[in-house]
């Protein structure tokens, strides 16, 4: 692969009463797991299926129900280790997170504290204009996610729904290196690429199949970097954590009201409490769920039920060999070899199934046109309807044909827009649709030129001005345009006009 | 046949094969000695209607190709998951709970054509050692001496009192400490804890889940084989059930122990030992030594802070496990008062569920795990725990093929004594906790009567997986002891 080389972007800094301040944050990511069933059970992972049918007798924490470790939510996290560039821990173990809560059914969640599958990776951040942070990877460890607890149905009961309970979730930990709101949720946007191209994690944020805890602490101009140093938490302000947060717009407006909520205690001589925010897209606010003092005592200790995972190198290998083309590389590889620009490879990498149709539409052909029709026009077009990629009436080789027809000057631009208007409504072969219906641009100078010939007599005072004025000369081509239903060669055309009216 | 529960499962399986007897009439006779036994308070849920139905249909499958315990009468200890039937671990909490489920020891032994006769005593989340902290009040030893009220012992009380009074043919235990072993014991039968990993887990009743075993508690050795055969083995939804092959057992029991190699642990003789064990203990080992085997003097360093380290273990573990009753779902839920919301649900509920050991254990436990006090306790005992483990891998790998101790300190005491000093009545377990905290198979063997007439126990302990070996021991051991003392019926 062709590495891509990014300067560090600066930190996003917000001017005090007192001076500067800059932000730090680190990000706790929920992801769930890909799989059809749960973490320790066989039950469904199925979303939105009727309250409390996707639950097991285990996940119910009916009494003597034992965990079993599900082996495909073991592969996905290693996987997503391997997609993050991370260490794998061929030994991990369970532990018990112990709480009390009605949708936490065993009184603890089955969590990995000690001993994570999944140890230092990295993710690299583009921000665009060649600037890009790297943030550290801490962790990743697999646990169960909690039930559903409903509060608005009823004025005087509550709710559980344990559809959810007992399904896998990876926990995605960074270091403290995301500088701002807007590296926040690029972050995000980019883990969620990385695990969608993995398939590990569909990153349904909607549905709360990815979302974030985020970190935040304001520190002075120079902090950061004694920090970076010395790897002392001690430089860096005291952190709130925001959590559950699903929506990459409320991650940039919780982290920068948080900042800002900082930084006015600081300044007014007062100090940040390290405490559990809960933020309200409503108000633009955070408000304070728990205080430190507050927080529980999660008591964990290895879970007694499980056996220590042990797994084994050969088998991590052989999950490393069937990974997938990760983004960076894609994006590189399409600079590289189809001489795309930075931001068209981005474009064109976001979602894999934009990728896999783009090299489609570009084998064997002009990789900057077929960038250009699978942006601007396909993806303008599915746009305007909501269509995904995978319902795009426009299969690649039929816009691949289109682009091929215009490399080989067979119709021009303007035809083809018409052309892919025609295969998004009508379908069918492009090539055989230009010929029936005579779309063939007119490279015959002959027929050309009779059609110049025809628009020049027919408007001696057009002449006249246009031969004073050479920028008129574009009016008799458009014209020129038009008598041949747009078929002649644009270049042709202009050539022959002006040489007819002698302005060159 | 009024002697028909008198019956070793043995006896029974040979009886019924050669037609003597039927299943319906054997678990008819031990469904009136049930009832006629109340006064024990062994069993606390009966299920006469299961009970004759799986006779019936023992009795259909007669043959030479019936399973090994066809139309088998046993008693299921409350601490195991049944279909359809109370299963409520001793405790208020788990009220009118019927699971949907069976455990996966039980619907074996059913599977092999056992019969249950219904559900017995035990302490509340086994966390005793003389069945009193029952919610259903405790189960009696059928043993008596001067007229007081003898405790059968814990937690598998109301197991040991049904075997030793004749009102099954064998019952499950489970031991997480010594709640088969000790009960054993204080009621002169057979009580044997596997190996961690020999029996499922999946469907009983979680206390401390590094340490339950599930066993057989039976009349004579035979009979633990029989019965054990048939609970075990690999359980794909238990994790912690290991992946082995099953010997035969039964088969196993030779008599034979020429040249095997039996360690006496100097760490077990306990200052102020009663006179009587240390004799029993004695003689114990001689018989061993009659029959061939080799004593020799063995250490386990570490002894002496196993009790301490499964008091902190044992309830950590609980504390977690038992944090799921909670009211929500099922079992007990408090009344609650105007205005109360879910903490005043929990509190009140388990307040009211659980009684005061199990209260006390939750306590200790959570504690223990608590920040600030893990590494002190919890990690600590860990340790220790791994210590007491080496103990035995180290004497193992000399070459000793089982261990001889006492099973308990003493006989069965009186019901009531132990109440001011719950610490007095952890001392119980002294001899069985090293076993649970290092995984081994435990047997305990009635080989005699103290001065009252009270039976006595021995405990031998095996190689990891070698319950084969320690079974035809424990079995040489019988033979030489020739315990055959019965309790005086007076209930």
């Amino acid at each position: 692969m062709l590495d891509l080389t990014y300067d560090s972007p600066k930190p996003k800094v917000i001017a005090g009463a007192t001076g500067d301040w800059e932000l730090v944050i680190g990000m706790e990511v929920h992801a769930q797991v890909a799989s059809k069933a749960k973490l320790f059970s066989g039950a469904s992972t199925q979303f939105g299926a009727e309250p409390n049918s996707n639950v097991a007798f285990v996940d119910a924490g009916m009494p003597g129900m034992l965990p079993v470790i599900n082996e495909g939510c073991v592969e996905m996290a290693v996987r997503t280790g391997l997609g993050l560039k991370a260490e794998i821990n061929l030994f991990s173990a369970f532990d018990r997170k112990n709480y009390f809560y009605p949708d936490l059914p065993q009184g603890y969640q089955i969590s990995q504290l000690y001993h994570p599958i999944v140890g230092e990776g990295e993710v690299l951040v583009e921000m665009g204009n060649g600037m890009a942070r790297l943030v550290r990877i801490e962790r990743i460890h697999l646990e169960q996610d909690a039930g559903k607890s409903i509060h608005d149905m009823d004025p005087a009961m509550s709710f559980v729904d344990l559809n959810r309970t007992g399904v896998a979730l990876m926990e995605i930990v960074s270091r403290p290196d995301i500088r701002g709101p807007e590296e926040a949720a690029a972050y995000v946007v980019k883990l969620r690429q990385i695990l969608r191209y993995l398939g590990t994690c569909d990153g349904n944020m909607q549905n709360g199949n990815l979302r974030a805890d985020v970190n935040v602490s304001v520190c002075r101009p120079g902090d950061y970097e004694r920090y970076q140093a010395t790897q002392d938490f001690g430089h860096l302000g005291t952190r709130c954590e925001i959590k559950n947060m699903n929506s990459m717009r409320f991650i940039q407006a919780a982290i920068d009201y948080e900042a800002r909520r900082q930084i006015a205690i600081l300044e007014d001589g007062g100090k940040v409490d390290q405490e559990t925010r809960l933020y309200d897209p409503d108000k633009n606010e955070t408000r304070s769920m728990r205080s430190k003092e507050e927080a529980h005592d999660y008591r964990y200790f290895p879970d007694p039920d499980l056996l220590p995972l042990e797994i084994e190198q050969a088998w991590v290998d052989d999950i490393a060999a069937r990974l997938p083309e990760l983004p960076d590389a894609k994006k590189a590889r399409f600079i590289n070899d189809f001489g795309l620009s930075d931001y068209d490879a981005s474009v064109l990498t976001a979602e894999v199934a934009n990728a896999a149709y783009f090299e489609k539409v570009a084998e064997g052909r002009d990789g900057k046109l077929a960038a250009n029709w699978v942006i601007n026009e396909l993806f303008g077009r599915l746009k305007k309807e909501d269509h995904t990629i995978e319902e795009s009436p426009v299969t690649p080789e039929q816009l691949g044909k289109i682009v091929g027809l215009i490399s080989s000057d067979a119709i021009s631009g303007k035809i083809a827009k018409d052309l892919f208007e025609i295969i998004y409504t009508e379908g069918g072969d492009p090539e055989a649709i230009v010929e029936e219906r005579g779309m063939k641009q007119v490279t015959d100078t002959g027929a050309i030129e009779a059609a110049v010939d025809e628009v020049i007599a027919a408007n001696p005072g057009q002449v006249e001005k246009a031969q004073q004025n050479p920028k008129l000369a574009g009016w008799f081509v458009g014209q020129v345009m038009k008598a041949t239903g747009g078929k002649a060669n644009p270049k042709a055309v202009d050539s022959l006009v002006k040489a007819k009216l002698g302005i060159e | 046949m009024s002697d028909l529960t008198k019956l070793k499962i043995s006896e029974a399986r040979d009886a019924m094969r050669k037609g003597d007897v039927t299943s319906v009439e054997l678990t008819e006779a031990c469904l009136s000695a049930i009832d006629a036994a109340d006064a024990l308070g062994a069993f606390v849920h009966k299920t006469p209607e299961i009970a004759l139905e799986q006779a019936r249909a023992a009795d259909a499958r007669k043959g030479a190709d019936a399973p090994s315990l066809n139309g088998i009468p046993l008693g299921i200890k409350d601490l195991f998951c049944t279909k359809g039937v109370a299963s409520q671990a001793a405790s208020r909490i788990l009220e009118g709970f019927k699971p949907e489920y069976e455990s996966t020891v039980s619907s074996q032994l059913f599977a092999d054509g056992a019969v249950m006769l219904g559900k017995l005593n035990m302490d509340e989340f086994a966390m005793g050692s003389s069945n009193e902290t029952s919610c259903y009040g405790n189960a009696v030893n059928p043993w008596k001496v001067d007229d007081v009220a003898l405790t059968p012992g814990g937690s598998s009380g109301g197991s040991a009192a049904a075997v030793a009074a004749d009102l099954c043919l064998g019952a499950t235990g489970t031991d997480t400490g010594g709640s088969i072993r000790q009960p054993a014991a204080f009621t002169g039968i057979t009580g044997i804890k596997p190996t961690y990993g020999r029996c499922s887990r999946w469907g009983i009743v979680a206390f401390a889940s590094s340490l339950d075993q599930a066993g057989p508690m039976t009349k004579d050795v035979r009979d633990a084989a029989i019965m054990l055969q048939a609970m075990c083995g690999h359980d794909p939804k238990d994790s912690t059930s290991a992946d082995l092959a099953v010997p035969d057992f039964e088969a196993a029991l030779t008599g034979d122990i020429k040249g095997k190699t039996i360690g006496i642990p100097k760490e077990y003789r306990m200052d102020g030992m009663p006179a009587e064990i240390e004799k029993l203990w004695a003689d114990g080992a001689e018989m061993l030594k009659d029959a061939g085997a080799n004593l020799v003097d063995i250490s386990l360093p570490h002894t002496k802070y196993a009790l301490p380290a499964y008091y902190v273990i044992a309830p950590a573990e609980a504390s977690s496990n038992l944090a799921r009753y909670d009211g929500v779902r099922f079992g007990h839920r408090a009344k609650l008062a105007q205005g109360d919301g879910i903490t005043e649900m929990y509190e009140k509920t388990r307040a009211e569920g659980f009684g005061p050991e199990v209260q006390r254990r939750v306590m200790v436990g959570t504690y223990v795990l608590s920040a600030g006090f893990y590494d002190a306790y919890y990690n600590r005992a860990r340790r220790v725990r791994t210590l007491i483990k080496q103990d035995f891998e180290t004497v193992f790998a000399e070459g000793v093929d089982a261990i001889l101790t006492p099973a308990t300190p003493s006989a069965a005491f009186a019901l009531g004594t132990t109440h001011a000093d719950p610490v007095e009545m952890y001392l119980n377990d002294v001899f069985t906790v090293t076993v649970n905290l290092a995984g081994l198979p435990g047997i305990s063997v009635p080989t005699g009567l103290d001065a009252k007439g009270l039976p006595l126990g021995l405990q031998l302990i095996g190689r990891p997986w070698e319950e084969a070996d320690l079974l035809n021991i424990a079995y040489a051991l019988e033979g030489a002891a020739g315990f055959v003392a019965k309790p005086q019926k007076w209930w």
